[in-house]
């Protein structure tokens, strides 16, 4: 595609540590459309987080550090960058959002004097044009009374309203790609739902492509126009929202889907994947989720899966999809759909 | 509202003065910056307003000394010797017949200044090298840290005598010597500080916007490590007096006919039972400056915590 905003391939983010190196990021490849809202989903520990930092080049460095691939934004190389390039595009093209907006502020500034900070290390503004652009800003992200808030400190907000400042001092340089990292997660569900609307409404008005980062399924219904599922690090099922929440592929994304709690439902116990995460380490042989899948056979503990392109354009990580499998193996028999190996 | 082009973003914007002094009247909440809640919380503790009103009185004292006292400080005179404290002398004459009110008060301006300089040389450099190691970290903070080890190591009056041996003794070379040995305590406070908030997000958030090292380490480190330096500040500040005395006393600082405490006090040491006010009255004096900035400090450091506050 063309109108392509970042475009990760075969990133490999590792940390070294004293236990040994762990592939924090191994291979991950995907894509950000312009405009578009892509959510990665995972479990804690999936490797999500430090893909969003890799992105940024925030890794922590030691023990982190991006050992391959690389993250093209709008055609530029970001693991090749300079780090004074990098500081131009962070904020500016690039803005981020964390998950704690309790934590996300300097405690000792008012909100106006941090949205004035960020919009002036982009833009030759003047103070008291920055504060009347902050007040605006305040005002797009639905904050009442901007102009009295502005002059406030960040313990007189609301976790809600702390992070609509946040949102406002990422939107502030009107960046191409705005990367969410659990952006609600901290956050009660009635405001949940306000901020992802919020979200929402901010990227179809500027067309800011969204990165988002969740382990929540609903936060990505609400918002997502394509998924990427990730699983110890890896890229274990891509594709469009509607396909992975309807028909998802991979046994991880089913189970996913399956320990979503239904309101129609009365089941007794909520449905939960057995097992945690594994411990990430390099040179580990077969499927990184087979000890857990319910799915597995002989072949996944002996080698690693290849990501399968569908005929959908969905792919997964699982040996279900791959020709030889779909012979013999009747999971696999009854999907019948044409695989390739990539 | 809609966001067009970035170019345009300035003069859609422009000032609407009619809107702001309508907004002003909703703005009726008092924003309670940190600074005045650690004021108020300040005023209210008695041991921090009492430290502070000795403190007070000490700087008066020493600002004033040429209004209140009725001799000059060095004038000798050695018939009026050993004299218990009267109503010419309010606190007695010592050895050489001076008076020691009028010493007190003069040696008040060179203990608090003493106080003052030590602490100041002692917190820029620590500040700046605790910064430095703490928000670098790796090799940088391998040699500053070790660096400070060493100065630890050392015995705090070895290491002013060493310096006082290699520049003089003088009462300004002392005060280098206390900035020296304080140094390290300053540095490793600011270090741990910085290594602790880094870990911050919104420093994070801050290197999300693109800001540069050094606008995040002035200005959202430096900031919020301020509560300690405040409060290791005034608690220095009570050490180098000590520390200054404590050179006074051993002849390594400040040097005849200075009215420095600790000096008068290794004059006046052969007289104590003679005429013990000789002693009492800079050792008080001492005791009570120290006690004064403790007693600061203390309160500063409650009413900076955010956990004390209510």
């Amino acid at each position: 595609m063309p109108d392509m905003v970042l475009r990760l391939k075969d990133l490999q983010t590792h940390f070294f540590t004293d236990h040994g190196e762990v592939p924090a990021v191994d291979r991950v490849s995907f894509s950000v459309g312009k405009g578009e809202v892509v959510g990665i989903v995972g479990e804690s520990g999936c490797g999500k987080s430090v893909t969003s930092l890799s992105i940024m080049q925030l890794v922590p460095s030691p023990p982190g550090k991006i050992i391959g691939g690389e993250i093209q934004f709008k055609g530029e190389d970001l693991v090749q960058a300079s780090p004074k390039r990098m500081k131009q595009l962070r904020g500016n093209e690039i803005a981020m959002i964390f998950q704690e907006p309790m934590t996300s502020l300097n405690p000792l500034f008012t909100i106006g004097n941090q949205l004035q900070e960020a919009i002036r290390i982009h833009r030759k503004v003047t103070k008291k044009q920055a504060r009347i652009q902050a007040i605006d800003l305040l005002n797009q992200v639905g904050i009442p009374r901007a102009e009295a808030i502005i002059d406030e400190y960040p313990h007189q907000l609301s976790g809600g309203m702390r992070q609509r400042v946040m949102i406002a001092m990422a939107m502030s340089c009107h960046p191409d790609l705005l990367i969410a990292d659990e952006p609600t997660t901290a956050l009660d569900v009635t405001i949940q739902a306000q901020i992802l609307r919020l979200m929402k409404q901010l990227n179809e008005e500027n067309n800011t492509a969204i990165l988002l980062i969740t382990h929540d399924l609903g936060v990505v219904a609400e918002l997502c126009d394509r998924v990427v599922v990730m699983y110890a690090g890896q890229v274990v099922e891509r594709g469009t929202m509607r396909e992975i929440l309807k028909q998802p592929k991979h046994p991880y994304t089913k189970g996913l889907i399956r320990s979503l709690p239904k309101l129609s439902e009365r089941e007794q116990k909520l449905y939960s994947i057995p097992g945690t995460v594994p411990r990430l380490g390099v040179g580990q042989v077969g499927c990184r989720f087979a000890p857990r899948c319910e799915m597995a056979f002989t072949r996944c503990f002996q080698e690693n899966p290849a990501l399968y392109e569908l005929e959908n354009g969905q792919t997964a990580r699982c040996f279900l999809y791959d020709e030889i499998e779909r012979e013999g193996h009747p999971d696999g028999g009854k999907t019948s759909i044409g695989s390739k190996g990539t | 509202m809609k966001i067009d082009e970035k170019s345009n973003y300035s003069e859609q914007l422009q000032p609407n003065p009619a809107k702001i002094g309508q907004q002003m009247d909703l703005n009726e909440v008092e924003a309670f910056s940190p600074w005045k809640d650690t004021w108020r919380q300040l005023r209210k503790n008695r041991f921090a307003t009492t430290g502070a009103m000795v403190i007070l009185f000490f700087i008066l004292l020493g600002l004033l000394a040429p209004f209140i006292t009725a001799y000059p400080y060095a004038e000798q005179n050695l018939v009026e010797r050993l004299k218990p404290p009267s109503a010419e002398h309010w606190l007695g004459t010592d050895h050489l017949g001076r008076d020691i009110f009028t010493r007190i008060a003069y040696g008040a301006r060179i203990s608090l200044q003493v106080g003052f300089f030590a602490v100041t040389g002692a917190l820029v450099f620590g500040t700046l090298l605790g910064v430095i190691a703490g928000y670098f970290g790796r090799w940088i903070d391998m040699i500053i840290s070790r660096i400070f080890d060493i100065l630890l190591a050392f015995p705090s009056i070895l290491l002013a005598i060493s310096v006082v041996a290699i520049l003089g003794a003088s009462l300004q070379n002392a005060l280098i010597a206390i900035a020296i040995i304080n140094i390290p305590i300053f540095g490793r406070l600011v270090r741990s500080r910085v290594i602790s908030l880094r870990e911050e997000e919104y420093i994070m958030a801050a290197r999300a916007q693109g800001m540069k090292n050094g606008r995040i380490l002035f200005h959202h480190i430096l900031p919020n490590s301020i509560a300690p330096i405040i409060v290791q500040s005034t608690l220095g500040f009570g050490t180098a007096i000590l520390e200054a005395a404590a050179l006074g006393f051993l002849g390594l600082g400040a040097q005849p006919p200075t009215p420095e405490w600790g000096k008068m006090l290794a004059e006046s040491r052969d007289f104590i039972q003679l005429a013990p006010w000789t002693l009492i009255a800079p050792g008080i004096s001492i005791m009570l400056v120290v006690l004064g900035f403790n007693l600061i400090g203390d309160g500063l450091r409650d009413a900076l915590d955010p956990k004390m506050k209510n």
